[in-house]
């Protein structure tokens, strides 16, 4: 499928070209409303159609093998913590989904590590990442294997 | 040239690509380097970009040590055995021991995990999946690599690596340039974590003309991982080991869930269990690695062909049991919706609904990573405790270049990492980099003016040719002094479709197509100096290229080299079909010599560390 943008709804506000990862949603500068200018390149991923505060974005499955008539529509509600899906079937048939998209209120319980405990020269020089061992939920140290255990070549 | 403004960034850790790896990393390094200067560059936007920019449906990578359920050496042989036997087994017993922090602070960050509702654990689906929410996964990894990072820049796509001029072999930052701007960087910095992509599009995909961008793995994912140090005259391992991945028809919507979770199964186009009628031709080519348990992807994937080839298609998952379940038929569709949601749109298109028809499957054309079921990419040193002495200098994840270090699909040997695997692989490519400038290796580089303005005339000059090239002809996209990025990129693609394994040949090729394909590849890269772009996008499709063709010399020579075939299913040499223990028992690394461009290749033993008998499972 490729993303396309709908005259009507577009505003050029631009959030659909700040998204794109494939940097191919543009602002025709004749119409000031975004466009996708490399169908070619477009991976479908939504992020788009997702971050268009005005739903002016839809999806056309790929000319090359997918038959017209069908659409994927997409609600992602941050504040709710939720993304929602309606899918048509060219032959009418439509189906829903809800699902969660975040269990926090956003970005609140991810640490600023600036602010962190310092580590000690005793972790710096062990294998350790940030909150290990601890963070790993184990009883002792994280694991390693003795060298003198490796075995070089054919092993099978 | 004069129009185009030149900025410059000094910083201590330079984080090239802001996916899961270089979330990880940026993240991490802020923890051990607290007054260090960390920057990260993305090509596109942190909050939707790499290869989970679409979200995931599932953590491939999760041994749940806290309940027993797997440890790092079970990792180990699960890839070992995947890869035919040849991965770094120290890179991945390390990345396995620290998976579960990172997927633990996820969970505390706010990603949806799914719960087993009986023991309250995390829902596997296999033995090292778990089933996640994962629509928002990027954008909360995000956050924290912003939280961390000093400075993140989107929109710029970097091109080169600097090397220090005053200590030979040393990195000194990073050149690149923004595509909204059209203004040229120069990041100098003492070290520089490479987590860029892998390379999808390097072989002709299945798809042509507008669903040219249906690739399974991210269309802009376009090789920088493996350009960026094979340019720099870093070493590299196992770039012979593309992957070919079996998936829903046209959509390459995954599958991973359907057959583990929903437990639906493949057949023939008359009902039969195919996979069975090939054990026997299996045998033949790799001897007893067809009874391991799991079997491997790759031979999953031959008797696929297999049977393709003979006739017995379109092949099928079996859905049609599994989905009368309203359970599963909604975790079906949501899986595609968390990460693929092409596939829906496919399905909608065509009417298939899995409760009542059985969709067809297909093998994709094959892809250069180093994070799913294969392991190509760069060199690098592993850590201290785990590593024999061919594998470790100093330093872990740092490739063979002082001060260069990498992360996902940068680092090769290091397969079945994933999206957790790859993100705690950045950290521990951080907390080394940190240790390093903190150990002073970092002292007195200098990158001078001349190096950056040289790198800079070559980045833009894709768009002088362009102009040039346009007042010599009336208009349309032919020209006799230029070619244009997507031009040059149905040429690589043809190129390696054709003579380096790819779908035109059912995969195959031998050391006579190896070698025209390298003839080939040569004419191309002298002529992607004859790159012409008409704008600052087209510029970044013209680098794009330039790192896939550069990623797929490198990917050639190493095909050429190994002279087995070690994973049919993803590759054949049909002029050594069978699998070869007594001579490719070992990994291949190569390097590229930067003043000549030519490549040297050499064998490395592997080391097994771990032995090969299971362990009870306490679950």
């Amino acid at each position: 499928m490729s993303t396309f943008v709908y005259m009507t709804r577009c505003d050029g506000c631009g959030h659909c070209v700040d998204i794109c990862p494939s940097d191919i949603m543009h602002i025709d500068e004749n119409i000031r409303r975004a466009k996708n200018i490399e169908p070619n390149f477009c991976w479908e991923c939504y992020s788009c159609v997702k971050a268009c505060p005005n739903h002016a974005i839809d999806v056309r499955g790929y000319a090359d093998f997918a038959p017209m008539g069908h659409s994927v529509r997409v609600r992602r509600e941050e504040e709710k913590g939720t993304i929602s899906w309606k899918i048509k079937f060219r032959n009418g048939t439509t189906k829903d989904f809800v699902s969660p998209i975040t269990t926090k209120p956003w970005g609140k319980f991810i640490p600023k590590l600036a602010e962190a405990d310092k580590p000690n020269q005793g972790e710096i020089n062990s294998q350790r990442l940030y909150t290990e061992p601890e963070g790993l939920n184990i009883d002792g140290e994280l694991p390693s294997v003795p060298k003198d255990s490796f075995k070089k070549g054919v092993y099978y | 040239m004069a129009k185009h403004k030149t900025h410059y960034e000094d910083c201590d850790v330079l984080v090239v690509g802001g996916g899961m790896a270089g979330t990880g990393a940026a993240f991490e390094a802020r923890h051990w380097g607290r007054d260090l200067k960390i920057v990260c560059v993305e090509k596109a936007n942190i909050d939707r970009s790499g290869a989970v920019a679409q979200g995931l449906y599932a953590i491939n990578c999760y041994m749940g040590m806290q309940w027993g359920e797997n440890q790092p050496e079970d990792h180990v042989r699960y890839a070992r055995n995947d890869l035919m036997g040849m991965v770094r087994e120290d890179l991945g017993y390390d990345m396995a021991r620290h998976v579960d922090s990172t997927v633990h602070m996820f969970d505390e960050w706010g990603l949806p995990m799914m719960k087993n509702e009986k023991t309250g654990r995390y829902l596997r689906e296999g033995k090292w999946q778990i089933m996640i929410h994962g629509e928002s996964y990027k954008p909360i990894v995000a956050e924290a690599a912003k939280k961390s990072a000093d400075k993140i820049y989107n929109r710029i796509m970097v091109t080169h690596l600097l090397m220090d001029e005053e200590k030979e072999n040393r990195v000194g930052g990073a050149v690149g340039f923004n595509m909204r701007t059209g203004d040229f960087h120069v990041f100098r910095a003492k070290t520089v974590i490479v987590a860029a992509g892998g390379a999808s599009h390097i072989f002709k995909p299945r798809a042509v003309g507008e669903g040219m961008g249906r690739t399974w793995y991210a269309p802009w994912s376009n090789g920088s991982a493996y350009a960026l140090p094979i340019a720099a005259g870093a070493k590299m391992t196992q770039m012979e080991n593309r992957i070919v991945l079996c998936r829903f028809k046209d959509g390459y919507g995954p599958v991973g869930a359907y057959f583990l979770h929903l437990k639906t199964y493949t057949q023939n186009a008359n009902g039969e269990n195919y996979e069975k009628k090939w054990y026997d031709h299996t045998k033949e080519l790799v001897g007893e690695y067809i009874d391991h348990h799991p079997t491997p992807t790759c031979l999953r994937n031959h008797a696929f062909i297999q049977e393709t080839m003979a006739g017995g298609g379109p092949i099928q998952m079996v859905t049609t049991e599994a989905f009368q379940d309203p359970h599963l038929e909604t975790v079906g569709w949501e899986n595609f919706l968390g990460m693929t949601v092409g596939q829906a749109v496919v399905w909608a298109s065509q009417n298939i609904d899995p409760k009542y028809t059985n969709p067809e499957l297909t093998t994709s054309e094959p892809y250069v990573m180093g994070s799913h079921a294969t392991c190509s990419g760069a060199w690098v040193s592993g850590p201290e405790d785990l590593s024999p002495p061919e594998y470790f200098w100093g330093y872990n994840r740092m490739l063979t270049i002082d001060g260069l270090f990498g992360a996902g699909d940068t680092v090769g040997g290091s397969a079945h990492k994933f999206s957790s695997g790859s993100f705690t692989e950045g950290r521990l490519a951080a907390k080394a980099a940190v240790k390093y400038i903190e150990d002073q290796k970092a002292e007195g580089i200098k990158v001078t003016d001349k190096q950056c303005d040289n790198f800079k005339e070559a980045v833009y000059k894709p768009l002088e040719n362009y102009t040039v090239g346009q007042n010599e002809i009336t208009g349309g996209t032919v020209s006799p002094s230029y070619i244009s990025p997507i031009q040059g990129l149905q040429r690589l693609q043809r190129i390696m479709d054709e003579y380096v394994g790819g779908i035109a040949t059912n995969y195959m090729t031998n050391a006579n197509m190896l070698k025209r394909g390298l003839e080939l590849l040569k004419w191309l890269e002298e002529d992607l100096e004859n790159l012409g772009a008409e704008d600052y996008h087209q510029l970044m499709r013209a680098w794009e290229l330039k790192h896939r063709a550069l990623t797929s010399q490198c990917v050639t020579e190493h095909t050429m080299f190994r002279e087995e075939t070690r994973w049919p299913g993803y590759y054949y040499r049909g002029d050594h079909m069978k699998l070869d223990d007594d001579n490719w028992h070992c990994l291949t690394v190569s390097r590229r010599d930067p003043k000549t461009g030519k490549f040297s290749m050499e064998k490395v033993p592997v080391y097994h560390i771990v032995d090969e008998k299971e362990k009870k499972q306490a679950s």
